[in-house]
């Protein structure tokens, strides 16, 4: 049994019962699930959760939706690393990475999907479907093939190779919309008008789907011994994760499983070429400018970004910050996490850790916090983007005199630039 | 004449038609339109100020009217305008 107890519009406060509806049918504003919180502080324990499974399902009683057999690959409940050797080069204090390249497929996606396609499959869809920059199109095929769910999913034509093919293989169908994500959106925002017996995870279901990222806040909180960080780092694409990461932390505090009421600072980061969120935050504005994306981190490339008005109104009011980093500084940022922590991360891993950089440099996260930075995707998915950039020290014949020549060559040049 | 498309949220203003034919020389001047042949939309996507509401897309063909001159965009006949909640994706 779950605590829901309706959906309420953020914007002009109306309520709704907990159905396949995602925006306010007067002011279309989002709407938000709301819980019978009460009854969950006093179902809700640390040993409760500790007994259950190792996904996100183990916080079932603050999702949207129970299912004694969820649809599930086993997202969730994804290693948090101590980075000292980061930390070092950073010059912070107390740092974590919390791996989430670690999921089933390959990203924080799986969380969401499996909370959103659970719902859908209760209230009664039979298809899936999502627009998607790559992360999304990549879970929902994997969790409806293993719902045995039919799926659409409509992605834009000039994604990387390696997220076209890891949805095409579980045997979906899969549309390449020439346009950007935000023509896919717009597209997937009126099929759904024209095609309601469909679940559009972030769409039609968009309102449950989102709900998966609190699990983020809640596995981070029980790793630290059931403490909050004092920062967390979160990239930002339609900006709902990092306001659902600032809402999971609230709500432990609320149902009583953190004992001090928790100050987490939030900080977004975003790419350069897509960064409408830290434009207005730079800007003083409360308007958030549609941009044209432009950017090799494409699973951030949102020009619109749907809950980017809450993610800049989180940001300020946690006393946090959001910045923009160059496509170099993306490189820089997966190598340097790669080269310290034997972590592989996506370019919207390069964003997290590149602005976890610049942040760190400008003062804003200091050395007396223990930060916590969201690693949301595995690096094999977009390997593209270091074409050219690494690769092997050198291409030797299998002789001992070949191997002694490069390793020379290779030893005189790093002495020649020292790291 | 300018196609103006409905979402599902808002059908029950048209009777449940997704698609009504409107008049209109600008993006405004067709939506204003929209109101007067439907009573309803405009307080439904515009805010207190006469803007757009800030979770309601309007898209001239495919582009979103916000990256052309907003209300004031000059339609001509034969184009269409797309009403599409903001709330999606990500």
């Amino acid at each position: 049994m779950d605590f829901v107890s309706g959906l309420r519009c953020r914007e002009c406060g109306r309520t709704y019962p907990a159905e396949a509806l995602h925006v306010c049918d007067f002011c279309f504003g989002p709407l938000e699930v709301t819980y019978d919180y009460e009854r969950v502080a006093a179902t809700i324990s640390r040993e409760r959760i500790a007994a259950g499974p190792r996904t996100i399902w183990r916080y079932a009683d603050l999702l949207p939706v129970s299912d004694p057999s969820p649809v599930d690959l086993g997202a969730g409940f994804t290693p948090l690393v101590r980075a000292e050797r980061l930390a070092a080069e950073l010059g912070l204090g107390e740092l974590w990475i919390k791996d989430d390249t670690a999921n089933p497929t390959g990203s924080f996606k799986d969380r969401v999907v499996s909370v959103a396609l659970t719902k859908a499959r209760q209230l009664g869809f039979k298809i899936a479907a999502c627009a998607s920059t790559g992360n999304l199109a990549n879970s929902v095929a994997a969790h409806a093939a293993r719902a045995g769910m039919d799926s659409v999913v409509l992605i834009p034509h000039d994604l990387e190779r390696a997220k076209v093919t890891m949805t095409s293989v579980y045997g979906g169908r899969v549309f390449a919309v020439r346009g950007s994500y935000d023509d896919v959106n717009r597209l997937c925002a009126e099929l759904t008008s024209e095609q309601p017996e469909w679940a559009f995870v972030n769409v039609n279901v968009r309102t449950y789907y989102a709900e998966g990222s609190k699990t983020l806040a809640f596995e981070v909180a029980e790793q630290l011994g059931w403490r909050a960080p004092d920062h967390v780092v979160v990239p930002i694409g339609s900006g709902s994760q990092l306001t659902k990461v600032a809402k999971g932390f609230h709500e432990l505090f609320q149902v009583g499983l953190l004992d001090e009421e928790p100050s987490v600072r939030v900080s977004g980061a975003q790419a350069e070429g897509c960064s409408p969120v830290a434009t207005a935050f730079a800007e003083g504005t409360d308007v958030i400018r549609p941009v044209k994306p432009d950017t090799i981190a494409k699973s951030l490339a949102i020009g619109n970004p749907a809950d980017g008005w809450y993610a800049l109104d989180t940001i300020r009011r946690s006393g946090g910050a959001c910045a923009a980093v160059t496509d170099d500084e993306v490189l820089d940022g997966i190598r340097l996490l790669a080269r310290t922590e034997g972590i592989f991360a996506e370019t919207a891993g390069g964003v997290t850790i590149a602005t976890l950089a610049k942040l760190a440099a400008q003062g804003v996260i200091r050395p007396d916090e223990r930060v916590v930075a969201m690693v949301t995707g595995h690096g094999l998915k977009t390997v593209e983007a270091l074409t050219d950039v690494v690769g092997p020290t050198a291409t030797i014949a299998p002789t001992l005199d070949s191997f002694a020549e490069a390793m020379a060559a290779d030893t005189a040049s790093i002495q020649r630039s020292p790291q | 004449m300018i196609k103006v498309r409905i979402p599902a949220q808002l059908r029950t203003l048209t009777g449940g038609a997704g698609e009504v034919t409107i008049d209109g020389s600008s993006v405004g001047e067709v939506l204003e339109g929209l109101d007067a042949a439907h009573p309803g939309f405009g307080e439904r996507i515009f805010d207190d100020e006469g803007g757009l509401r800030r979770f309601v897309n309007v898209f001239l063909d495919e582009e979103d009217v916000r990256f052309l001159d907003g209300l004031a965009t000059p339609v001509t006949s034969g184009q269409t305008l797309s009403i599409v909640p903001a709330v999606a994706g990500g």
